[in-house]
């Protein structure tokens, strides 16, 4: 018999991921506690911003601190357009950071919404020279599609805006690619809690990435601890399949679909 | 339709009696504001009445939380250095006033090379680059050619200098410029006129709009700030957030960021209009994280180290260190600077600080991507 949680195993480009959990670094109060926080978590990828890779620093090189166990996913914070996010996807690939991207692009510095249309440019691009590219994107269907049919590897629509913790405010979309879009889809941004981030798992989300609600937590460890349950239990919750909720509304007291029997008789 | 320019935008607020306005704010307001997601304006010029200071735990908490979830327990570091000391300006507060008896220098590019070297070797990958306003001395292709030569030893370079032309902006973008500071020092046009008697840069308005021709060339960063102690401060203090507000609003793709500068003894003497309190600063900066609580803020070494381990903790996202504000001062010391500084702790200091109140020193926050 196939072990279970192989048979359920996320697979992103050729990697099989080890678990559903993604985390971010860019909020940390000590880059020194990431591998600690991270093996908490039990998070299977972890994204870093190479605008704040310091390859030359001896002390302060954020790469240094990423465990070798996970896979390390550099993202183009910072780019304001698709020319930039690519030339930022070559300095991380020259730097030897792996082929995976996140594909981040942010026009506007007020709520850090994403700008979908210069993100499907790099992504496109991307794909071609063999990137991994995952983008980060505002929920909305029809970017999804064009980024699944460029060649994205997966999908990444925000819950809320980063940083606000406010959880997944954008859910009746998020659930519209779950069901529409084949690649994964990975919530990132504005999940607070791990119960939030249990919900979108029972959605279907192939997985979801946290960085605010780890790095401000009272105890990060314990709350990177507290995601990778929160994770695993949504997941199984997912594959159990959830009971059925009726909608409300009262039904009828006599079926209404009744004399279709009667006519069998 | 949006505002043409700030000069114009700020016109709204022409028949606005501050004092008046003050007098009408009442506890309540204070507290309805601070529960408010997402502040106006009018809220802000709230939070900056003298009877918000009796909510002033609450706001610093507030500020806190708000600048944790957006920045998380991080701190840019950065220094500035002075290249040239050269200046036509009159201010009658500043250091460099064109009357001052003071050495004057004006960096080779030689010397700048040395400069860089000593400034890298603590580790810092962004530089401030700073100069007087001399035509003759620090023309924009001096600026331009310095900002060539300190690529080489920085990740990013940033301007304080005087007003650029639109052109010379877009110029400075090609060169390698990410970001530029701009400090308007007094919002106030008649006050302004009475500090800068002469020299370009008695020309209020096209200090006004330098921030903005620099967002329309492509600058990454522009930071904006009133000197405080040249005028009311509660009136500068609204008028800096709110032109942080007008740009953010417009040029959505510019990181706006705001520094709140007290002033400092300098070698001209001048004695600030208006004195600002430790409180009125805690409160001002707080005040402006609640109105903005993306916007970068700003602190340099004109407060003293007590009162920078502080604020580092309610609201401020960047901070100096190894300070020096005279030309050449990284190399040869400090002598004949824009202002005395208070905090003289290196880099080196400022993280080990950092790092005790939980904060992780962020020495490198963008490479230039040219």
């Amino acid at each position: 018999m196939i072990n279970k949680l192989e048979a359920d195993s996320l697979k992103i480009g050729k990697e099989t991921l080890k678990s559903r959990l993604f985390i971010g670094t860019g909020k940390f109060s000590n880059n020194k506690k990431m591998p600690e926080i991270i093996h908490a978590g039990n998070a299977s990828v972890v994204t870093v911003a190479l605008r704040r890779v310091d390859q030359k620093s001896t002390e302060e090189n954020i790469l240094d601190n990423i465990p070798k166990d996970v896979i390390l996913m550099p993202n183009t914070s910072g780019a304001r357009t698709a020319k930039e996010a690519i030339r930022i996807a070559h300095l991380a690939k020259a730097m030897g950071c792996g082929d995976w991207i996140k594909i981040e692009v942010i026009s506007d510095n007020r709520y850090l919404l994403p700008d979908n249309q210069e993100t499907l440019l790099a992504t496109e691009a991307l794909v071609k020279e063999g990137f991994t590219v995952l983008p980060y994107i505002s929920p909305e269907l029809m970017t999804a599609k064009r980024l699944e049919d460029a060649g994205a590897a997966a999908v990444m629509p925000f819950a809320a805006p980063i940083g606000s913790n406010r959880g997944l405010r954008t859910k009746e979309l998020v659930q519209i690619l779950i069901d529409e879009i084949d690649v994964p889809i990975i919530v990132d941004a504005g999940i607070g809690r791990p119960s939030e981030a249990a919900e979108c798992m029972e959605m279907g989300a192939a997985a979801v990435l946290v960085n605010t609600a780890v790095a401000t937590a009272g105890n990060p460890l314990k709350m990177a601890e507290a995601f990778s349950l929160a994770v695993a239990a949504g997941r199984t919750a997912f594959l159990a399949g959830t009971g059925r909720v009726l909608s409300a509304g009262a039904s009828a007291s006599s079926p209404l679909t009744g004399f279709l029997r009667k006519e069998e008789a | 339709m949006p505002a043409k320019s700030y000069l114009e935008e700020k016109q709204q607020y022409n028949g606005l009696d501050f004092a008046d306005f003050f007098k009408k704010v009442t506890d309540d307001d204070i507290l309805r504001v601070l529960v408010k997601d997402k502040i106006t304006r009018m809220d802000f010029l709230k939070l900056l009445s003298p009877i918000a200071q009796k909510h002033l735990e609450e706001m610093a908490q507030r500020s806190r939380r708000d600048t944790i979830r957006n920045f998380g327990y991080t701190m840019q570091l950065f220094t500035p250095m002075y290249i040239a000391d050269y200046c036509d300006n009159f201010c009658v507060y500043c250091g460099f006033n064109h009357n001052n008896n003071i050495n004057r220098r004006c960096l080779t590019m030689d010397e700048i090379a040395k400069e860089a070297e000593n400034i890298a070797q603590t580790g810092l990958k962004n530089i401030l680059v700073l100069t007087g306003e001399s035509i003759k001395y620090s023309p924009v292709d001096y600026i331009l050619e310095a900002v060539k030569v300190l690529r080489k030893y920085f990740d990013s370079v940033s301007i304080e200098v005087y007003s650029f032309s639109q052109e010379d902006y877009v110029r400075a973008v090609e060169a390698g410029v990410d970001g530029m500071t701009m400090f308007q020092e007094c919002y106030n046009k008649d006050i302004y006129r009475t500090l800068h008697p002469g020299g370009p840069k008695a020309n209020y308005e096209y200090r006004l709009d330098a921030p903005e021709r620099a967002c329309k060339a492509g600058l990454r960063n522009v930071n904006v700030g009133a000197l405080l102690g040249l005028n009311e401060w509660r009136e500068e203090a609204f008028f800096t957030g709110v032109h942080a507000d007008y740009l953010q609003h417009k040029y959505k793709d510019v990181e706006i960021a705001v520094s709140t500068p007290r002033m400092r003894p300098c070698s001209a003497g001048y004695a600030p209009r208006s004195i600002v309190e430790d409180i009125d600063l805690v409160q001002y900066i707080t005040a402006l994280r609640i109105f903005l609580p993306r916007a970068g803020l700003t602190l340099s070494t004109r407060e003293r180290p007590q009162m920078r381990d502080h604020l580092v903790k309610m609201g401020i996202t960047k901070i100096s260190g190894g300070v020096t504000v005279a030309a050449g001062g990284h190399t040869k010391g400090d002598d004949d600077g824009q202002f005395e500084i208070s905090d003289p702790r290196s880099v080196a200091q400022m993280a080990q600080m950092l790092y005790a109140e939980g904060y992780q020193p962020v020495y490198k926050d963008w490479q230039t991507l040219i």
